[in-house]
């Protein structure tokens, strides 16, 4: 899956999650660039990127993210 | 919704989360109001967004109250005033086996361990205790599930201080106290939390992530199975649950199609392992008709082919289980609403078992809010539908038992109806007594029950918890009237209820708040005799005039003009088309009531 394929879909996942269709995400996207994207709903968008890609983040790997280009990166390598 | 029906995709609910509430909440259907305090050992965010939404496809729309995180017992012990004043009308206690903090250690005595055990449980009694004093409404507890490791291994379930084994005697505990609740009259049921993890499987739902990073006390994916575990039992407690089953035949009940294969050709008993399934699902249907879920058959046959396939040796269901069979080639839609009617049930209490997707998606398309397992396998066919939670027992009383009876009953009654030229000669030769009296302690649960599900027959549909029955049984400034109808097919139970308020200034208004009547009496002059009944106390009371009032639902249609037909007259009506009626006894009464006898 190329990166652009990666981003499509991640997309389409912050969309439904945050329910709100003028999301479209970058490389630098942090949790502050989004209203509704607090710790408790992190839990959830994790649980949906998983879940779309058919993988497992480890603990090391969701507490170093610092935004959405290295969420991307990890998905990537994971599907390697 | 059918996202929302089990089996449902608990990852899709918890990413759709926002758009299914907001889908929900502009459906415009009628929802009761409940408000509900979670009190979590753990994180409980998602659990409670889920929770709504499964509440709302229930037809309650809750309000919630949500401690802070861990503060369940300090909640519940030391309520804060925004508890107090919230006034919860369920708790739902979210605790897990993170939350036991004292474990037997292997060099501890037998007494030792004991006492371990000893205290762990009387933390969680006096804040039961406590709650229920505080706030007498329903409890709803989480047990334990198992732990995610056993440092014995297989020994830890034997030896006292093995986790496993500590947590099972816990949980044997938590069921005793559930049924002794249950005696002594309470409302208190376990949320079994150690089955649904071992349904879901216990590694992956105690996943040390979801609590180490989130201190979610079970894994992410796994929240909407434990909602809807709640949601099934809150349902339940408001008369919120299914009740029947409306079954289709050919490759629902056996394997094959009897009109084809004939009687010796369908698969069903244990010559084949399909046939096996199939008995084991018949044997499964026939439980459930034990503990008071109704049966009917909805089939694509000729009738007499349906009978017998049902009368097949190898078989566990014979057509007397049913209350309805209605084996024809009208289409299935059809049948089960004439099913329902004859009941005198609505149709979406119904769920619908059929094989076939296309049957389903006709019958739920033309009767919105029918359940309809999407059935693909028969060895799936018991865990989607046990798993469904249609029927979740809150509780069991004499009447749900004999329900399948009360509607054969019903079924030998409209018989012979049919042999009477004269409906008043049919009422007489039913032989019909009533009881009617004041709120009866016995009673109590039944009577909220009632109020909590009959939406037909119902002038106010006000709902009353166990307690607030309690509170008007007792106001002085009430009169409350049960009654419970007898005829020669048998007992009906408590069918009716009515409550007045004695008001104004010199005390002689009745105001009847609530009035209602299970439509299984439908047309037998049950509510005359109620209302003579109601007059007479009314003067004893020295009450002059009687105000009734009806508003209406989408539902109670059939009671609008109730009080006219009681000889009431109409004094308003407003926008919302809610209507005041009024009868002066001051002038005497003529009892109407004229088949029924009336036992005091």
């Amino acid at each position: 899956m190329t990166r652009e394929e990666v981003f499509e879909k991640l997309n389409a996942v912050f969309r439904d999650v945050f329910e709100d269709e003028s999301i479209t995400v970058n490389d630098d996207t942090t949790a502050d660039d989004i209203e509704d994207w607090d710790s408790l709903e992190h839990i959830n968008l994790v649980n949906a990127v998983e879940q779309e890609f058919g993988i497992k983040f480890n603990m090391g790997q969701i507490v170093s993210m610092k935004n959405v280009g290295e969420m991307v990166n990890i998905i990537i390598e994971k599907l390697g | 919704m059918k996202d929302l029906e089990y089996p449902f995709d608990g990852n899709y609910i918890m990413k759709k989360k926002r758009s299914l509430k907001k889908a929900l909440l502009a459906d415009g259907s009628d929802r009761i109001h409940k408000k509900i305090a979670v009190l979590g050992g753990s994180t409980t965010h998602d659990i409670i967004a889920v929770l709504e939404l499964f509440l709302l496809n229930f037809g309650i729309e809750p309000e919630f109250y949500e401690s802070e995180y861990g503060q369940y017992w300090q909640d519940a012990m030391f309520p804060t005033d925004e508890l107090l004043s919230f006034s919860p009308d369920i708790i739902f206690i979210h605790t897990s086996n993170r939350n036991i903090l004292d474990y037997p250690e292997i060099g501890d005595t037998a007494p030792e361990v004991n006492a371990k055990l000893e205290k762990v449980f009387s933390n969680f009694q006096t804040m039961w205790k406590k709650l229920s004093e505080t706030f007498n409404c329903p409890i709803i507890q989480n047990n334990f599930e198992m732990p995610f490791f056993r440092l014995m291994g297989n020994r830890d379930g034997v030896d006292i201080h093995g986790r496993l084994r500590f947590i099972h005697r816990l949980n044997e505990r938590f069921a005793d106290h559930a049924s002794n609740c249950e005696t002594a009259g309470e409302s208190f049921f376990i949320n079994d939390i150690n089955y649904l993890s071992a349904c879901y499987g216990l590694d992956e739902w105690s996943d040390p992530q979801a609590w180490h990073m989130y201190k979610y006390a079970l894994c992410i994916p796994a929240i909407p199975c434990l909602s809807y575990n709640v949601a099934n039992i809150i349902k339940s407690i408001y008369g919120k649950n299914k009740k029947g089953l409306v079954l289709d035949l050919d490759n629902t009940l056996w394997g094959g199609v009897v009109g084809d294969d004939g009687v010796d050709g369908i698969e069903i008993g244990q010559e084949t392992s399909l046939g096996q399934v199939y008995s084991e699902f018949q044997n499964y249907v026939k439980m459930q008709k034990d503990i008071g879920v109704i049966l009917a058959v909805d089939s694509k046959n000729e009738h007499e082919n349906a009978i017998a396939g049902l009368n097949h040796p190898d078989g566990a269901l014979r057509p007397d289980d049913f209350v309805s069979i209605k084996a024809n080639w009208e289409p299935k839609s059809e049948n089960f609403k004439s099913i329902a009617k004859d009941l005198s049930l609505l149709p979406e209490s119904l769920v619908f078992v059929d094989d076939n997707p296309a049957e389903r998606e006709i019958v739920t398309a033309q009767l919105p809010g029918v359940s309809a397992p999407a059935l693909d396998a028969p060895e799936h066919y018991i865990r989607y539908i046990d798993h469904g939670g249609y029927f979740e027992v809150t509780s069991l009383s004499e009447d749900d038992k004999k329900r399948n009876e009360m509607y054969m009953a019903n079924r030998k009654r409209t018989e012979l109806l049919e042999s009477f030229a004269d409906y008043g000669e049919y009422l007489t030769s039913l032989e019909m007594e009533a009881q009617i009296g004041p709120f009866d302690k016995m009673y109590f649960p039944r009577i909220a029950q009632l109020t909590n599900k009959s939406n037909q027959f119902n002038l106010t549909t006000r709902r009353y918890s166990q307690d607030d029955i309690e509170k008007a049984a007792e106001d002085e400034g009430n009169i409350t009237l049960c009654g419970r109808l007898k005829d020669k097919f048998g007992d009906n139970g408590i069918v009716s209820l009515a409550i007045g308020n004695i008001r104004g200034e010199v005390r002689d208004e009745l105001h009847i708040v609530l009035w209602l009547m299970s439509c299984r009496v439908l047309k037998r002059d049950m509510e005359f005799a109620m209302m003579d009944e109601l007059v007479a106390a009314a003067l004893e009371n020295g009450i002059s005039s009687i105000f009734g009032y009806y508003y209406p639902t989408a539902k109670n249609k059939m009671v609008k003009d109730f009080y006219l037909l009681q000889g009431f007259e109409k004094i308003s009506e407003d926008a919302d088309g809610n209507l005041t009626f009024r009868l002066d006894i001051s002038g005497g009464y003529i009892r109407k009531n004229k088949y029924i006898k009336i036992i005091r």
